[in-house]
């Protein structure tokens, strides 16, 4: 029987010791010993249970969507991994050894190899009679191929075709309506407030479409003689995109206590470019470098305000050609 | 069982050499050294809640109307882009928390990216032989700003399209080809076609963070090559030895830790903290805007910038050379990158004359040149920071918009060269009084050894 057990662990240590190596002996070690911390061993294995516990509580929290659940399941989440972290900060400081071990940089340079890299590559082009020019030729090839690489990048957008930046949808006799479609008519249009008008039938999402309108006192206006025409019965139609940068005019300040806000003033939120609806848009503060656009406009017969033309500048941000042509047509 | 595992691995791959040189790889210590590994543990985070997001997220522009829980905005047109988000929002379960934290990330990463570099700026770490890494960092910077910004111009609330909109005038304003380049990003004029919207999400999800984690790589791998530089704590410090706690067990326990840590933080803000409530803005439209927009934080240089400048375009005749958004918008942060990515070359060049391998760190005062530039270069556009939040304090403190913006189109000139010229002053003179505290105790050291002197020759 004893001999049997003996057979039996004796074959054990063979198949489980049999690739065992001598460790290294216990005087030289590499990391450096020190004293237990049962404490702070302590400590760690607490934070850690509780990080697996705090973890624990996130697919039960999402399983019975708790409310509420965002802050439920982002605490037992967050807390879980800043337990844990903390477990391990314990860990760094108390549980392992904080060794300074110092050692040399590595070396600045190594100009022997650098020999070496520069030889291998001058030999290896040892049989070519005419560097020069074999260099060009591959130098012309790489960088013919790569332009012809980058060539359908153009068909990301009409790169040449500017026209689109010019036009808007606004002809002669086109009525003004709301968002929805309604068509504005002049007296709906009051003094002190202002209104968004758009192309009926066009697409208010383009930058030419939307209008912002306003009624002005006829004594208020100072229009310059060639926009005299453009307002009807005192109301004046800009566009509603600011020509700093593209951001939609959604300010009308008017000047209830004259001292603090001396003028009535169109202004975008995103810049607080400030332009003036009595003059023509003039800017009056603020980044944009070119006035408003403004929109001719009249009442028909039935009350509602129509286009007369097109803006008298081209509407939007300013790019190269924005002062090169008037609005199409 | 880890002799196991090591030899399985290092017979099939040879690595254990590697290995065990990765495991004695020295770290030297110090707090501001780790400003650096949570923006790389921010980016994890980021890609990580980014890559559930992008299961949910849908880049279509096509028209939708809103039934879902959030009753404000029953019955409204959207896009589809804009409604996924909101379903993210409120009908995929985590989904709200995911998001948030997505986003405090974002904010997180780009901060603690602007920190480190603040670190490596002011102690000099961007020396010989670290210039490359210095380098990749800037970059990573960039291109993570433009990231970030693709972000949350995707979700296509208003804040987001009014954001677009700057974006494009901003494009456009490019001299000469402004307007042709815009055409090509957008696919005609703006607001552009769904396209454009397609190749913003394959940009923020794909080439973006592919890039990002390139630029990473190299940026970590040359740091490993060329070792971490160090402060002067003592002796044993120089140029030639680094002193510092290994990868294990030292240094491995503290990076994850503070991995974990930094992870636990932001889900905690993505839980507790709400970020961007794309709800309330509703969907964008070229028609609206809304007043108090300002962009996530790490734009409000360039919306300072864009407020700050006069009203006014560059045109000759009427050829419209230099369109105004291109001051704010692309040559302020193009010079503030050009002074970051030139500044160890004109250092060297016209400052310290030092063309020597560097791996000890100076501390600011060591450098007063190098510390008056910086803290003037900063101010300078920390004050543009502010500029661009002046209808805030318009509207808290009550200091008028107009006069504030013509205050700091003053004060961004003067003052960064007053506070420089002050920080110059106080490291010359910290520098100075360490200087006579030296000689103060060389000489009483002196006077105890002269004194030594004569209580030996006494008895005598």
């Amino acid at each position: 029987m004893g001999r049997a057990k003996d057979v039996l662990i004796s074959a054990a240590l063979l198949v489980v010791g049999r690739h065992r190596r001598p460790r290294l002996g216990d005087g030289e070690r590499i990391v450096p010993d020190g004293p237990a911390e049962r404490g702070w061993e302590s400590v760690a294995i607490v934070l850690f249970g509780l990080a697996a516990l705090s973890a624990l509580a996130f697919p039960i929290l999402y399983g019975l969507d708790v409310s509420p659940s965002t802050q439920l399941l982002g605490i037992s989440l967050g807390l879980s991994l800043v337990l844990a972290g903390a477990g391990l900060v314990v860990t760094a400081h108390k549980l392992v050894v904080t060794e300074e071990i110092e050692e040399d940089y590595p070396p600045e340079e190594h100009p022997e190899e650098q020999e070496l890299v520069d030889r291998i590559v001058q030999e290896s082009g040892g049989r070519l009679t005419r560097r020069r020019l074999f260099g060009l030729a591959l130098g012309g090839a790489g960088g013919a191929i790569a332009l012809a690489l980058v060539t359908p990048v153009v068909s990301l957008g009409p790169v040449f075709r500017i026209s689109p930046l010019l036009g808007t949808p606004w002809r002669r006799g086109r009525r003004l309506v709301d968002e929805d479609g309604r068509p504005w008519l002049a007296s709906d249009i009051e003094e002190n407030d202002f209104y968004t008008a758009f192309p009926e039938g066009a697409d208010d999402e383009e930058l030419g479409s939307p209008l912002i309108l306003v009624r002005l006192p006829k004594h208020a206006l100072r229009l310059p003689e060639h926009l005299r025409d453009f307002p009807a019965n005192g109301i004046v139609a800009y566009s509603k995109i600011c020509t700093h940068a593209a951001c939609a005019i959604s300010l009308y300040r008017t000047p209830l206590f004259a001292q603090d806000e001396p003028r009535r003033a169109l202004v975008c939120p995103c810049h607080y470019s400030t332009f003036d609806p009595a003059d023509g848009g003039s800017v009056i503060f603020g980044p944009a470098g070119r006035k408003l656009p403004m929109l001719p406009i009249h009442v028909d017969r039935k009350g509602h305000l129509r286009a007369a033309g097109n803006f008298d500048e081209p509407v939007g941000p300013s790019w190269w050609g924005v002062r090169l042509r008037k609005p199409n047509p | 069982m880890i002799r196991k595992v090591v030899r399985f691995v290092d017979q099939r791959s040879g690595g254990a050499p590697l290995l065990r040189k990765t495991l004695r790889y020295l770290f030297p210590d110090h707090w501001s050294f780790l400003l650096g590994e949570v923006a790389l543990y921010a980016f994890v985070v980021l890609v990580a809640t980014g890559t559930y997001l992008a299961l949910f997220y849908s880049d279509s522009t096509a028209e939708v109307r809103y039934h879902g829980p959030y009753r404000p905005l029953q019955g409204q047109e959207m896009t589809e882009a804009y409604h996924s988000v909101l379903n993210i929002s409120f009908s995929v379960r985590a989904g709200l928390l995911i998001r948030q934290t997505h986003h405090w990330a974002a904010d997180v990463f780009v901060a603690a990216i602007l920190l480190h570099l603040l670190r490596i700026f002011f102690t000099g770490a961007y020396r010989k032989p670290r210039e490359l890494t210095y380098l990749l960092g800037l970059s990573i910077l960039g291109v993570s700003l433009l990231e970030g910004y693709l972000g949350y111009s995707l979700v296509d609330d208003l804040l987001s399209g009014m954001g677009l909109a700057i974006g494009y005038a901003v494009a456009v304003s490019i001299p000469f080809v402004g307007a042709n380049l815009a055409e090509l990003i957008w696919d005609g004029p703006f607001p552009g076609t769904h396209a454009f919207f397609s190749r913003m999400y394959i940009a923020h999800v794909f080439i973006f963070p592919i890039l990002i984690a390139v630029l990473l790589t190299a940026h970590l791998a040359l740091v490993a090559l060329r070792h971490h530089t160090q402060f002067r704590a003592g002796p044993r410090q120089t140029e030639r030895k680094i002193v510092g706690m290994p990868t294990f067990p030292g240094q491995t326990p503290r990076s994850l830790g503070l991995f974990l840590i930094t992870a636990g933080v932001l889900f905690l803000l993505g839980g507790l903290a709400q970020i961007n409530p794309v709800w309330l803005w509703g969907p964008y439209h070229t028609y609206s805007s809304t007043n108090g927009a300002q962009p996530d934080w790490y734009l409000g240089w360039l919306i300072g910038a864009l407020r700050l400048m006069p009203g006014w375009d560059f045109a000759i005749g009427r050829y419209t050379v230099i369109p105004n958004p291109f001051w704010g918008g692309v040559l302020f942060p193009l010079a503030v990158f050009g002074f970051l990515l030139g500044w160890p070359w004109v250092e060297r060049r016209f400052v310290s004359h030092d063309y020597g391998y560097h791996n000890l760190l100076d501390r600011p005062r060591d450098a007063p040149i190098r510390t008056g530039i910086g803290v003037g270069v900063f101010t300078f556009v920390a004050m543009i920071f502010v500029a661009g939040a002046a209808d805030r304090i318009d509207v808290l403190f009550g200091w008028s918009y107009t006069s504030q913006i013509w205050t700091y189109r003053i004060a961004i000139w003067l003052v960064p060269i007053a506070i420089g010229v002050v920080a110059h002053r106080v490291c010359v003179e910290l520098l100075e009084g360490e200087q006579a505290e030296r000689s103060r105790r060389l000489a009483e050291e002196l006077a105890r050894r002269d004194g030594e002197r004569h209580t030996l020759e006494e008895p005598a």
